[in-house]
């Protein structure tokens, strides 16, 4: 198991010198959480989490069911506020701005901070209309202009070719995997700088995910991504740096190659080897 | 099961444990279906009962014609307009102050004591006798608690093309009717929208939230959207329990014996040809379909029996259209939902 995931991650870092032999991981952090702790009602399910995100690339977080690496996501763009009674102490950095801080505009942030979820939930509405919603909700008019946007989100979500004779469709006809990068497609529209992906390609077929996968590694290049994923083949093809998450603790982080090959920690040795979990 | 059976546990035999399930089984599936067929088996009586009596007296003429002395000269004409602006007016009422009520106990008083004192306050109006519904009405709409007595007023509204007289107190009006009605079946309206609204999938509800669209706008352009179906087939339901509503009408002094449709309209060409007419339909004196089969059936000659009975027929007419069009809006609802 080791062996087949540094297989994958020297592949992969091949892969990723040849086709942007400039580009290295950058190191400024986009998105950093200090002493993070989560709680739902009395139960806490993040224990003081402390964790910096580079600036344009790509995060995994892995970890057994339950171990709150989707609630760390969701804190990320305040989505855990929609869920009554729960709290959060500590700090969420964006850019060096708190966003816990009163005052924050949660709706202008969620903008920022795009998100697309385990399952595809394309709205009940055209094509068009599903990526046309997050400008329009934001005031956006002028039929020319959000044309030319939608266009191009669905361009780089790699969906275009695919759908540009059935905008006007219902979103519910596209398969599962095009509903998914519509999805992926809507969350640009906001002109967000950060993604945060649950679970992106769980619901997917294995070409899908190749589909879904590809594009996250394209995206990279100008957007911060934090990706959930219960698939260690996954996390080991699409990331950059890799967050082992367990019982509501961080208890690793570090560059995806060095977690799949030489983990510092015991528990992400025995995870990611497929030992529990 | 005997003490032996159960005895120490390890020997029984598994066909004395089985016995009895195949026995309770067939028996219990029997006594659903025995349920089943009574009901049918009721309505069946009903309605071939009714029909028996009341089909040959279906006529035109009998839609067309007032109320009469002579019974093979009734007809129900003023009973069928005064049921159809009634349940027009309560749901213009019901709908809109229901839906608000629905949405605001779903989406933003989502805990608290005001919830709790709203809900169960609806709980006991949903559950009042019709009834009381009429006083209620009666006191409220028809007198207004006696406020303006012996100096009622009129408010004059001038409208570019016509002329709107609102009396105060409202008095036994289709406005005092079509009210009562609607606080009937707003309970029902209330109930109805929130399922609705809580059969909508969270996951749509994130997915808005996610793109940065506020409270407002999530309930707009995805909640209403996806509750509607449910929110009319509900409505639709609850108006077909106000139109054979009888005692509240009576309360609030619905007409046994009436020659004039509300406003003067009496066909459907009407409306358009004197629009006057529908401003001042809400203001006029009513009856309607159940206020007179009761006062048929409660005349004296025989004859009037048959007239009660081809009323009732149109009446359970008029339901089965309302429960059609609800369940057509449902399945089309179901067609096109699939998250």
């Amino acid at each position: 198991m080791l062996n087949g995931l540094s297989t994958i991650v020297r592949d992969r870092a091949a892969a990723q010198a040849a086709l942007q032999p400039d580009l290295k991981a950058s190191t400024k952090p986009k998105l950093e959480a200090h002493n993070l702790s989560f709680y739902y009602g009395a139960t806490q399910a993040l224990f003081d989490v402390t964790l910096s995100i580079p600036e344009r690339s790509v995060t995994a977080l892995i970890g057994p069911s339950g171990c709150g690496k989707s609630t760390f996501l969701r804190t990320l763009n305040r989505m855990n506020d929609i869920i009554e009674g729960t709290r959060v102490t500590g700090k969420v950095m964006l850019e060096g701005v708190d966003i816990y801080e009163p005052g924050i505009d949660v709706v202008a942030l969620r903008k920022r901070v795009g998100m697309v979820f385990q399952k595809s939930t394309p709205f009940p509405k055209s094509v068009f209309e599903n990526v046309a919603y997050g400008p329009r909700v934001a005031g956006h008019r002028g039929s020319k202009a959000l044309a030319e946007l939608v266009e191009a989100c669905l361009r780089r979500a790699a969906l275009w070719d695919e759908v540009k004779d059935r905008l006007g469709d219902s979103a519910l006809e596209l398969s599962g995997g095009q509903q998914q990068r519509l999805c992926i497609a809507r969350a640009l529209a906001t002109n967000p700088d950060v993604l945060l992906m649950d679970e992106p390609a769980s619901a997917l077929d294995p070409a899908s995910t190749a589909h879904v996968e590809d594009l996250i590694f394209e995206l990279k290049q100008n957007y911060t991504i934090v990706i959930v994923t219960h698939n260690m083949q996954q996390a080991a093809r699409v990331s950059d740096r890799t967050a082992f998450f367990n019982h509501g603790h961080l208890i690793e982080v570090d560059a995806t190659p060095k977690i799949f090959t030489r983990p510092g920690q015991k528990q992400t040795e025995d995870y990611v080897t497929g030992r529990f979990g | 099961m005997s003490a032996t059976a159960m005895g120490p546990g390890i020997g029984v035999p598994r066909t004395r444990a089985s016995a009895r399930p195949s026995f309770v089984g067939p028996l219990f599936a029997g006594a659903c279906a025995t349920s089943a067929w009574l009901g049918l088996g009721v309505l069946i009586v009903l309605l071939v009962g009714v029909l028996w009596q009341g089909a040959g007296w279906l006529s035109w003429s009998f839609l067309t014609n007032y109320d009469s002395r002579h019974p093979a000269e009734a007809g129900l004409l003023a009973g069928l307009w005064g049921s159809l602006w009634l349940v027009v007016l309560a749901t213009l009422f019901a709908v809109p102050v229901g839906v608000g009520a629905g949405i605001f106990l779903e989406e933003y008083e989502k805990k608290g004591w005001l919830r709790t004192l709203i809900e169960i306050n609806l709980s006991n109006l949903a559950g009042v006798p019709s009834i009381v519904y009429g006083i209620l009405g009666m006191a409220v709409f028809v007198k207004m608690f006696g406020a303006l007595q012996g100096r009622p007023k009129v408010l004059e509204i001038g409208l570019r093309s016509a002329h709107l007289d609102i009396p105060l107190p409202f008095g036994r009006t289709v406005l005092s009717g079509g009210l009562t009605l609607a606080l009937l079946i707003l309970p029902i309206v209330i109930v109805v929208t929130r399922e609705a609204l809580r059969a909508v999938p969270s996951s749509l509800r994130q997915a808005s939230y996610a793109l940065g669209a506020t409270h407002w706008q999530t309930i707009r352009h995805q909640l209403l959207p996806a509750a509607t179906p449910g929110i009319i087939t509900g409505v639709i339901l609850s108006v077909s329990r106000a139109i054979g509503e009888t005692a509240p009408l009576l309360m609030v002094g619905a007409a046994v014996y009436l020659a004039n449709s509300p406003g003067g309209i009496e066909t459907p060409v009407d409306l358009v040809k004197h629009p006057g007419g529908v401003l001042e339909a809400p203001f006029d004196s009513f009856t309607a379909l159940p206020v007179l089969i009761f006062n048929w059936i409660s005349r004296p000659e025989k004859e009037y029996r048959h007239v009660a009975a081809a009323a009732i027929l149109v009446l359970l007419g008029l339901l089965q259209v309302f429960n059609i069009a609800a369940s057509v809006i449902r399945a089309r609802f179901q067609r096109q939902a699939r998250w």
